[in-house]
């Protein structure tokens, strides 16, 4: 597949209080961010575990954006903090596992930047098509492996 | 509690190369505290696993099992199934662990944990080493710091007179245990204890006399 017809499937887990609010607004406002990017809906990005992001990755996500209130702003005082270090920790698994860790990224929004919340979804879409599609979507997918969207 | 840190997956990889079904066994007590080697850290370990298998055509094949503790016959034993589905086992619990459950099967069992040392949660996410189980606890004489861990020369008579501020002049990051000791001897009025010189000690009662055995009389049928 070449990259410019390459369309990557990105996984943004959003934070309720924050960023999908920001994405609902996006929405009010009629901005339009391209249909690959599903988002999930969390109750706090602290409640994000590496596991998920490990299972997204096996399971065929070309990338994944972790959206969760500004650095202060944590309705649960320090979940998106607690997000920061994990997809950190989730960087260097992927490293170490021969993908790239420029796959998953951290963002801090607040529920009124719905205009940077889409700005930020097409970069990392722009980096995810500079990367190509993940790896592990054309070697010995396991047949229940593959992600139904 | 045994404080272990886990090995990266290219070191897995090269431990289990050759071998297709692994159980990643996981321990439900100390290393499930240090973020090591519990349920979560299995799961984690067995993705990062499988994902490295795909891209670089290794075939594995891994499950994933946690149990409450490795090293207690009682808990292995609900281990056994799994154990006897798998080619090999990787064991996520700390090397008394991993031992206990190579003794009990007649198949490869492998470490994917470095076990670190004896010690607490300091603070969050930061683990300190306390207690090297040398087999004769001498913390009553040093107002419950221990000189012979935490002191990088194990000195009974201290200070070794390097210490710079009260940091330890071999490991800057540390605190001078000595300068713990007096601090917390002074504290507790026990300032008295220092004026006497500590005999040399045996270190027959630790691992270099061997491997150590404890037997209960009492508690044996």
């Amino acid at each position: 597949m070449s990259n410019e017809s390459f369309e990557p499937l990105l996984i943004a887990f959003c934070c309720q209080y924050c960023s999908y609010s920001a994405a609902d607004l996006a929405g009010s406002m009629r901005l339009q961010y391209p249909t690959n990017v599903r988002i999930v809906r969390t109750p706090c990005t602290g409640r994000l575990e590496v596991e998920f992001f490990m299972k997204a990755f096996e399971k065929g996500a070309d990338g994944i954006l972790v959206a969760g209130c500004l650095e202060g702003g944590c309705h649960f005082t320090e979940g998106n903090l607690l997000a920061k270090g994990r997809v950190g920790y989730t960087q260097k698994f992927l490293s170490e596992c021969g993908l790239e860790a420029q796959r998953i990224r951290m963002i801090n929004i607040s529920a009124a930047q719905a205009r940077p919340l889409v700005d930020h979804i097409n970069d990392m879409l722009a980096t995810l098509k500079s990367i190509g599609p993940s790896p592990l979507k054309r070697v010995n997918q396991p047949k229940n492996a593959e992600m139904n969207v | 509690m045994i404080v272990a840190q886990r090995k990266s997956i290219p070191e897995l990889i090269d431990i289990l190369k050759g071998h297709k079904k692994i159980l990643m066994l996981g321990c439900g007590t100390c290393v499930t505290v240090c973020l090591a080697g519990g349920e979560r850290e299995v799961s984690i370990n067995a993705s990062a696993l499988r994902i490295a298998s795909r891209l670089k055509n290794l075939s594995f094949e891994v499950e994933e099992l946690t149990i409450e503790r490795q090293c207690d016959n009682i808990f292995i034993e609900k281990a056994a199934e799994a154990i006897n589905r798998n080619d090999v086992v990787l064991s996520f619990g700390c090397g008394a662990g991993v031992q206990a459950i190579a003794e009990r099967y007649n198949k490869p069992v492998y470490a994917g944990l470095d076990t670190e040392f004896i010690g607490i949660l300091e603070e969050r996410a930061t683990w300190t080493e306390k207690c090297i189980a040398c087999g004769k606890c001498v913390l009553h004489e040093y107002g419950g710091i221990c000189p012979i861990t935490r002191c990088a020369k194990h000195m009974l008579n201290g200070p070794c007179g390097g210490s710079r501020e009260d940091r330890c002049e071999v490991r800057a990051d540390r605190p001078c245990a000595w300068q713990l000791i007096y601090q917390r001897l002074k504290d507790i009025g026990e300032l008295e204890r220092l004026k006497t010189v500590k005999a040399p000690k045996n270190w027959n009662t630790s691992i270099h006399g061997g491997s150590r055995v404890i037997i209960r009389e009492d508690h044996r049928i």
